[in-house]
């Protein structure tokens, strides 16, 4: 393993910060002056505005401003960046989605009103004694009695379906041929379970308005500060670009969750140029649970049509995704085209036909959370898969095997318009059999019957697709976004390098991983490389860090530029040796010219660029900055194999993870060590949808687990040390680093190994039970057993 | 109105709180020791754990006046007296035992509180001592390993 | 939170000099009581503060009875109860660490919290609850979920068990808090066999009588395999329905049975 550079597992140098209590989140910043602002929420699910008095609080000594939906009523609400055209040719039902509610409440958590105040606890005081008349409605729950209309979440839409959406539409008739001819059919109906993805950083906003310049600034917990400023700038308040600067500084985790542009942002924007004093808003832990968008909420039934050799033949799945109360902002396309085009999953599949109705609910609003779309692809085909093993008979692995792409396949392109650019699944599987130890599993299962458990096994693969592009394509499917990367390396005058990208690094490392590319491509030390980003004044604009595209996409980005930078230098070199540039040559920092013992440093050609003496300035000029966008061709494949052994204890009902194995073809490494924290943090979020976490909501929109004492996060003994593995490398074959993304592959491939583990440790344990909906708490898995 | 004087990482400090001023509020406020973080409003999370007279509390679960004369450390005095990385610190770089860095103060000052009781814990202890501190990057694999580490560092 | 005064007393008789005023509470470990405050469901006038007071720290134990002052962490009876096993045991599971360094014997008697550890082992051992008034024995002592027999402004200031001969604490988790979902603390006292159970029913912890009597006779596990508990009158909510709590009375009774 290298020391230095790409392969290399470099310690995180952000780690400094972060270890010595001077890292710098939103919450950490405090602009002087600022006032505090306390947001007056729905506490019921659906409700009428009749009015609002605010004349109470407004006399609390301390309050500022107070806002209601009124206030807002001349901006724009928060915009939906996707838009998805149904199976019929209309496009999606667009309800608006007010910054603070106008006329009606939608769902538990809905800013009814917002008080700024000197504190926050006077805001709070305040926000006590306004008078809301609110006339309670009935609240709409369920996605299937959404569907069959009654109450209505957007009375002006007319309807609670956003779209009824069929992929692809035309094989559709040869689907249900084949799923009725076919030898066998394995169906499972099952739910993707709701989560809260619970970043530890709760959301925080703060607006500032410098009068002076009319500057607005905002601070915010985003993933994508170049997303916020262009949908709450020209979408919302109606503030150009050049008047309006965001900043993401530390971020403590996103997950999806921070991607979005959410209304507390616009609020303390406008609120801070209205009352000229800057304005903060930080989440109680209560309060992210009913604001944070939420992510899965799928109801699915799916077939599996099979020959008599277990080859398949046809799937055909029927999804309602819950949108909660209003679109938020990507909520659209995980459903669709993040969901539907990879259930191909690692399979030759011929024919596959992915309907999804999307319905509007009243709960908080539902949208990407780690692998959005792709694990509940992965779920449903993993799960049917391993049912139609048991029903024919097949050993789980086997029926895996004979269906895989090969790897002399590729490019392979699924009947759901994805083409996949390189994968040798095999190899993952050979390789998951030796880090998992399945050849000693049954010595393992003897040792817990003899204690009285069920000891199971589960295995699954899974693929994904990240990097999400190219930009022309994805417009053409309804995104109102480019998905393109941006990065500037600006190379100062003695040589070190600022690299300012539009990604954004919010636990991933990118200010260790890539300078270790640069450092690669230069020869010169990681050290000398500095990555600045989350900040619109002094980065490109660029699409932000989800999806598992910062190093796919902005690393390409960050490639390219840097490849104008040695283009160019390699001039200067030249020129500095009197030689041909196409005869120049850079390695280990040092360029020279091809079959001479001429050498200059990395250095010099640097100087020589800033302080331009010796200089070709009538070809050249000086300075040594490029900007790069890049535009992927294709998205990316990571795919894997997963292995899960659980024990269950028939009793109680409890399961407890004994192990889980984890093989990964990321394509090319940087970090090894980055890329294996990536996969445990994966891993355990997975881990937490099948056993623990679930947004329970009652009949009336309460949702029941809003708090730690009743949702339940995975803990450190909750979940055994990992396995994991990624030397199965195919990379990538149209980005110039031959990488696929890791950062979702933990979330993807897991659930159904813990699923399929439980349902493998009942039935090897004399029940009969096919499926049980995630979260495998012991009280389902108990009914399970006795029901 | 009342004011409170205290030992925070060896200096000593006072400031004015109310009744109802946390010790998490005390040291990000009053003394710009933003380290310590806060992460729930259950006393679930663990992000704000510091050392009071040694022991590991959760800040944000008590109150400044009842810390009146007693000694706290934060996360900003984990640190060598030269200022280079103390040894549980450094176990966790060398680990990658943190990625967005927002549950990390608290995991280090658990850390270092279980290392103070039991030099040398399994990883059952480990994890059976971090239940009050929850992370959400790193699926606590590399916070148990930079631990052992420590353990067999320090 | 709404505000209030602080206020911290010297010694126990001022704290209960404090108690009296109208609006006063009691702050132990603060455990419970913070994050209640700070969702603004409580709102005193003034907290006294006696998790410090030098009074209300110790164990003793002499004659077959661990003593327990009211203001121990959990944290310091899990270390220092040694003849005491099971309650240490006990102890050592309550929260997580930096909790059991913060809350006390006398908060977490005096809340009640239906699914709290320490009311089971009180009402399984024969404790007496000593308070600033009077010595309460725990069969009288709780009376709700929440609810007790204490007036207002009186203190818990120590709790005395009585050593059983043998005891075992089987405690289920509620997957998010961590709290019991249910837990059986069973005592035998030659052939006075005690199951109480709390985290399962509506009133809150309770002895398990048909068990008691079972295993009074036959202390084996198999003695109780004719029983079944009622669920009526069970906890259903979305962490387990009534009849899995009252399965799981039965299962972690013949537990904590094999365990002694």
């Amino acid at each position: 393993m290298p020391e230095n550079g790409i392969g290399a597992s470099s310690v995180r140098r952000e780690d400094i910060r972060f270890l010595s209590g001077n890292g710098k989140y939103t919450d950490d910043i405090n602009v002087h002056g600022q006032k505090y602002v306390f947001f007056l929420r729905s506490d019921v699910a659906h409700g009428k505005i009749n009015s609002i008095d605010t004349s109470k609080a407004e006399a609390v000594s301390g309050v500022v401003g107070i806002f209601t939906g009124d206030d807002f009523v001349e901006v724009g609400g928060l915009p939906c960046g996707w838009q998805v055209t149904d199976r019929f040719g209309e496009v999606m039902k667009e309800p608006g989605h007010p910054v603070l509610a106008q006329g009606k409440v939608r769902h538990v958590g809905d800013p009814i009103a917002a008080v700024v105040a000197d504190s926050l606890e006077i805001a709070r005081d305040a926000a006590e004694v306004i008078n809301v008349d609110l006339e309670e409605l009935p609240a709409v729950v369920d996605m299937k009695a959404a569907v069959e209309g009654g109450t209505l979440v957007h009375d002006e839409i007319e309807t609670n379906l956003c779209y009824d959406w069929g992929f692809v539409e035309e094989n559709r008739d040869a689907v249900d041929e084949a799923i009725k001819s076919a030898h066998h059919v394995t169906t499972l109906e099952l739910v993707n379970n709701r989560l809260v993805p619970n970043a530890m950083e709760p959301r925080v906003a703060i607006g500032d308005y410098d009068a002076s310049n009319d500057q607005s600034t905002l601070y915010t917990t985003s993933q994508n500060p170049h997303v916020i400023r262009l949908l709450m700038g020209a979408f919302v308040l109606q503030i150009p670009e050049h008047k309006l600067r965001v900043v993401a500084p530390d971020v403590g985790g996103g997950f999806g969750s921070k991607i979005f542009h959410y209304a507390e942002e616009a609020f303390c924007t406008l609120a801070a140029r209205k009352l000229r004093v800057p304005v903060k808003w930080t989440a109680s832990r209560t309060e992210s649970f009913i604001t944070d968008a939420h992510g899965r909420d799928h109801v699915t039934k799916i077939e599996l049509a099979l020959d008599e050799n277990g080859m398949f033949q046809a799937i055909r799945t029927d999804t309602c995704a819950n949108m909660g109360a209003y679109l938020s902002t990507f909520s659209t396309s995980v459903p669709t085209w993040l969901h539907g085009t990879l259930m191909a999953g690692n399979y030759k599949t011929p024919l596959i036909y992915v309907n999804v109705k999307a319905v509007f609910t009243n709960t908080v609003p539902v949208d990407a959370y780690r692998g959005a779309g792709r694990p509940e692809a992965t779920f449903q085909l993993e799960r049917v898969i391993d049912k139609a093993a048991r029903e024919m008979g097949m050993d789980p692995v086997e029926i895996r095997r004979k269906n895989f792409i090969q790897k002399d396949e590729f490019p392979y392109a699924t009947p759901v318009a994805l083409e996949y650019d390189t994968g040798d699944y095999d190899a993952t599987m050979d390789k998951l059999h030796e880090i998992a130890d399945l050849d000693g599993y049954e010595a393992r299962a003897k040792a817990s019957r003899e204690k009285g458990l069920l000891r199971g096994l589960g295995i699954n693969c899974y693929i994904e697709a990240c990097g999400i592009a190219p930009s022309n394509l994805v417009g053409m499917l309804g995104a109102r976004a480019g998905l393109y990367e941006s990065a500037t390396v600006r190379v100062n005058a003695t040589g070190s390098i600022t690299v300012m990208t539009g990604c954004h690094s919010h636990g991933q490392g990118h200010e260790t991983t890539f300078p270790q590319v640069i450092a690669d491509m230069i020869g010169i030390s990681e050290d000398q490389v500095h990555i600045q980003h989350g900040d619109t004044s002094n980065t490109p604009m660029g699409m932000g860090t989800y999806g598992s595209r910062s190093i796919a996409v902005g690393g390409a980005a960050m490639v390219r530029a840097t490849e104008k930078i040695i283009a160019k230098a390699k001039k200067i070199a030249a020129h500095l040796m009197e030689a041909s540039a196409e005869d120049i040559e850079l390695k280990d920092g040092s360029f020279s010219v091809v079959g001479t013992d001429k050498s200059v440093g990395w250095g010099d050609v640097c100087l020589a660029a800033y302080v331009p003496h010796n200089y070709p300035l009538e070809e050249l000029e000086p300075g040594l900055e490029e900007t790069a966008f890049y535009d992927p061709a294709n998205f990316t494949f990571p795919a894997g194999a997963y292995a899960c052994e659980v024990e269950v204890d028939p009793d109680t009902g409890k399961v407890d993870i004994c192990s889980f194995a984890a093989t990964d073809d990321f394509g090319n490494v940087i970090n090894p060590m980055v890329v294996d924290g990536q996969v445990h943090g994966g891993i355990a979020q997975g881990i937490g949808q099948a056993l623990r976490e679930h947004a329970f909501y009652d009949e009336n929109g309460q949702l029941l687990s809003g708090t730690y004492m009743d949702y339940s996060m995975p803990r450190a003994d909750d979940l055994p040390s990992f396995v994991v593995d990624h030397s199965c490398q195919t990379p990538c074959t149209h980005n110039p680093l031959g990488v696929k993304g890791c950062g979702e592959a933990g979330a993807i491939g897991s659930p159904p190994a813990v699923v399929n583990a439980v349902i493998d440790a009942l039935n090897k344990g004399g029940f009969d039970v096919n499926h049980i909906d995630m979260p495998l708490s012991p009280s389902r898995v108990w009914t399970a057993i006795n029901g | 109105m009342a004011t409170v004087t205290m030992t925070v990482n060896g200096k000593s400090v006072s400031g004015e709180v109310e009744g109802r001023t946390l010790l998490s509020d005390f040291v990000r406020n009053n003394l710009n020791l933003t380290g310590t973080h806060i992460g729930c409003d259950t006393s679930q999370c663990g992000a704000c754990v510091v050392h009071v007279d040694g022991k590991a509390v959760k800040s944000c679960t008590i109150f400044a006046l009842e810390v009146e004369g007693s000694t706290v450390k934060t996360i900003e005095g984990m640190a060598n007296p030269d200022g280079s990385l103390g040894v549980v610190q450094q176990a966790f770089q060398d680990n990658h035992g943190l990625q967005c860095g927002f549950c990390t103060p608290g995991m280090v000052m658990s850390a270092a509180a279980l290392l103070d009781e039991n030099p040398n814990p399994t990883e059952t202890e480990i994890r059976e001592y971090l239940e009050g501190n929850i992370c959400r990057c790193t699926g606590y694999h590399n916070i148990v390993k930079s631990i052992q580490a420590a353990a067999v560092a320090a | 939170m709404y505000d209030f005064e602080l206020r911290r007393p010297e010694n126990l008789s001022e704290a209960i000099e404090s108690l009296s005023a109208d609006g006063a509470q009691a702050l132990a470990g603060g455990q419970t009581l913070i994050p209640t405050l700070k969702n603004r469901l409580a709102s005193p006038d003034v907290l006294v503060s006696i998790g410090g007071l030098a009074e209300l720290q110790g164990v003793s134990e002499s004659n077959g009875v661990v003593s327990i002052k009211a203001g121990t962490t959990h944290g310091v009876v899990a270390g220092s109860v040694k003849s005491y096993p099971a309650l240490a045991a006990l102890a050592a599971n309550i929260g997580d660490p930096a909790v059991r360094n913060r809350g006390t014997i006398g908060g977490s008697i005096a809340n009640n919290d239906p699914s709290a550890c320490y009311p089971a082992a009180t009402l399984a051992s024969k404790a007496t609850i000593i308070t600033s008034k009077r010595s309460i024995p725990s069969s009288d002592f709780f009376v709700g979920i929440f609810e007790t027999v204490l007036d207002e402004g009186e203190l818990i200031t120590q709790v005395d068990f009585e050593v059983p001969d043998v005891a075992n604490y089987q405690k289920f988790d509620q997957p998010a808090s961590r709290f019991a979902l249910v837990g059986v603390f069973l005592a035998r006292y030659g052939n006075d066999v005690r199951v109480a159970v709390t985290g399962a029913s509506e009133d809150g912890v309770f002895r398990w009588s048909e068990a008691e009597q079972a295993l009074g006779s036959d202390f084996s596990a198999s003695a109780i395999d004719r029983l079944e508990v009622d669920a009526e009158g069970m906890i259903e909510d979305i962490h387990g329905s009534k009849d899995y709590r009252a399965s799981l009375i039965k299962v972690l009774t013949k537990r904590a049975v094999k365990a002694c």
